[in-house]
């Protein structure tokens, strides 16, 4: 096969994969949440509430596009369209097995946090370019948040990168699979939970959604935004939880493999284990944002700078001496 | 022409355009975005010369980082939308055109001179080799630099923090 044909057929399956995996998780979304609090919709409403998220979609396809009139028009347009690349574009590095993966590329995990760098810019220019205070205070606020938490986020990366003396994703899952246990378990415990709670702020879900705040800033930076480029901004969301809860599946809970099953099967069930992996930690995540209240915007810097940065810092150290002495 | 002539071609006039319209939009939002794609592209350039390193190090420093503090900076202090006058200064035109002609064809000159047709690099992982080359040949350069950012580091805090003590003084 030609190197563009096959290019091809990847960018096509990675563009269909993205949004099943984004309706499968604002499924299990709704459906926790009417679960946790008793919402009668998303459970019996058409089809046992399971026509929900479509349903959902419709809506926001048939809306009509609002667009204000002081806003600056380019900037504005295409704000969601850079989160919306860099959440999409993380799919590269994402292994279903290990020849199921776009491309396992040697620097997998630099890349990670390189591409997903992007998607602030779209959260800023949308909270600027809509000249409204209440989006401009939302975009600061997501900015600060986002600065914050990518330093932790990607100290507590290090350290597995460290045991596993690799950055390919593929790499890191086949050194837990020789090591015999996961990372979670096999000294990068600290480093997992870091992980979770810096991919949550990335995300801005609760209890990291100062900059979206509804009951204070309407929607944050979306204020302003209707119709289809809402739904983007939505859907990005949820694709960036799918992709989040995979990569730290990957990182940190063996990927792919599960053990007593013949690795030469790995090709049918990797998928399956895996995104078996990333629904269970996104229903974590959902248990959290619905359990849980917002942080206030001082406790949620300190937290990041006072706690879980020098606490990434010396969970490096910590794995690199281990490393040096055994 | 291969394929990845043109594909080159193609980048260095999109790298051209953006940058000319960095320096020419009177907006300054506007600068920042085109800025963003002047890196990107460069970024791809260096993809296409196999440095994936120095090319994912240019999309996290410069546009994750750089880019989103000029952002920042820019939305904290003022923010108007729509053109921006005062960016625009005709005084220094022809000045300005000397120096970066002058700049381009220094550069130039050097490039051509030192590397024309030379392989740096034949075979090998390039970014093994940097890391190696770094803690071992270079290393002591690279303790340096680690030195001068620490001192930028404290150099920050000691200009933002509020000085209790001094502020007091001040105050009587």
């Amino acid at each position: 096969m030609s190197f563009s044909s096959e290019l091809l057929i990847k960018v096509l399956v990675v563009l269909a994969t993205a949004p099943v995996m984004a309706l499968g998780l604002t499924l299990l979304e709704v459906k926790g949440s009417a679960w946790m609090q008793r919402r009668p919709g998303p459970l019996h409403v058409g089809l046992r509430g399971f026509i929900f998220p479509l349903a959902t979609a419709a809506k926001y396809f048939q809306k009509e596009t609002i667009i204000p009139k002081d806003v600056d028009e380019p900037v504005f347009k295409w704000a969601p369209a850079w989160v919306i690349a860099a959440v999409v574009g993380l799919f590269t590095i994402i292994p279903l097995s290990p020849t199921l993966i776009v491309r396992d590329l040697e620097l997998g995990v630099f890349f990670l946090l390189a591409i997903s760098s992007i998607s602030t810019i779209g959260v800023l220019t949308a909270g600027w370019s809509s000249a409204n205070k209440f989006s401009l205070m939302g975009g600061l606020r997501a900015a600060g948040q986002l600065i914050a938490y990518e330093l932790p986020l990607i100290l507590s990366v290090v350290g597995v990168v460290i045991q596993a003396e690799t950055m390919s994703t593929v790499g890191i899952v086949e050194k837990q699979i020789e090591f015999g246990f996961p990372f979670v378990i096999a000294g990068q415990g600290i480093a997992f939970i870091i992980f979770m709670i810096a991919a949550t702020a990335e995300m801005m879900r609760t209890p990291f959604d100062m900059p979206i705040g509804e009951s204070e800033l309407t929607m944050g930076f979306m204020t302003e935004y209707s119709g289809i480029r809402f739904l983007i901004f939505y859907i990005s969301e949820y694709i960036n939880l799918f992709v989040m809860c995979a990569i730290a599946s990957t990182l940190f809970l063996g990927g792919y493999h599960i053990p007593l099953l013949p690795t030469e099967w790995v090709n049918f069930y990797g998928p399956l284990v895996l995104i078996g992996k990333t629904f269970t930690l996104a229903f974590l995540l959902i248990a959290i944002r619905w359990s849980f209240p917002r942080f206030r915007e001082d406790q949620l810097q300190t937290l990041a700078w006072k706690v879980l940065i020098p606490l990434s810092l010396l969970n490096i150290m910590v794995t690199a001496i281990m490393k040096v002495v055994f | 022409m291969e394929t990845i002539d043109i594909f080159s071609y193609f980048l260095l006039l999109l790298l051209l355009l953006s940058g000319i319209k960095v320096v020419t939009t009177s907006n300054v939002i506007h600068a920042a975005i085109f800025l963003v794609f002047t890196l990107a592209t460069t970024a791809i350039l260096f993809i296409l010369l196999s440095a994936e390193f120095v090319a994912l190090v240019l999309v996290l420093v410069y546009i994750g980082a750089v880019i989103v503090l000029f952002l920042f900076g820019v939305m904290i202090t003022r923010a108007p939308l729509g053109p921006n006058a005062e960016l625009d200064n005709d005084q220094n035109k022809l000045f300005a055109t000397l120096i970066s002609l002058s700049i381009f064809g220094i550069f130039t000159y050097i490039l051509l001179q030192t590397f024309d047709s030379t392989v740096v690099i034949s075979e090998g992982t390039s970014t093994k080799l940097l890391g190696e080359i770094l803690l071992s040949r270079f290393v002591f350069p690279f303790e340096l630099v680690s030195f001068v950012l620490l001192g930028a580091l404290i150099g920050g805090i000691t200009l933002a923090r509020k000085d209790n003590a001094l502020m007091d003084e001040d105050q009587i």
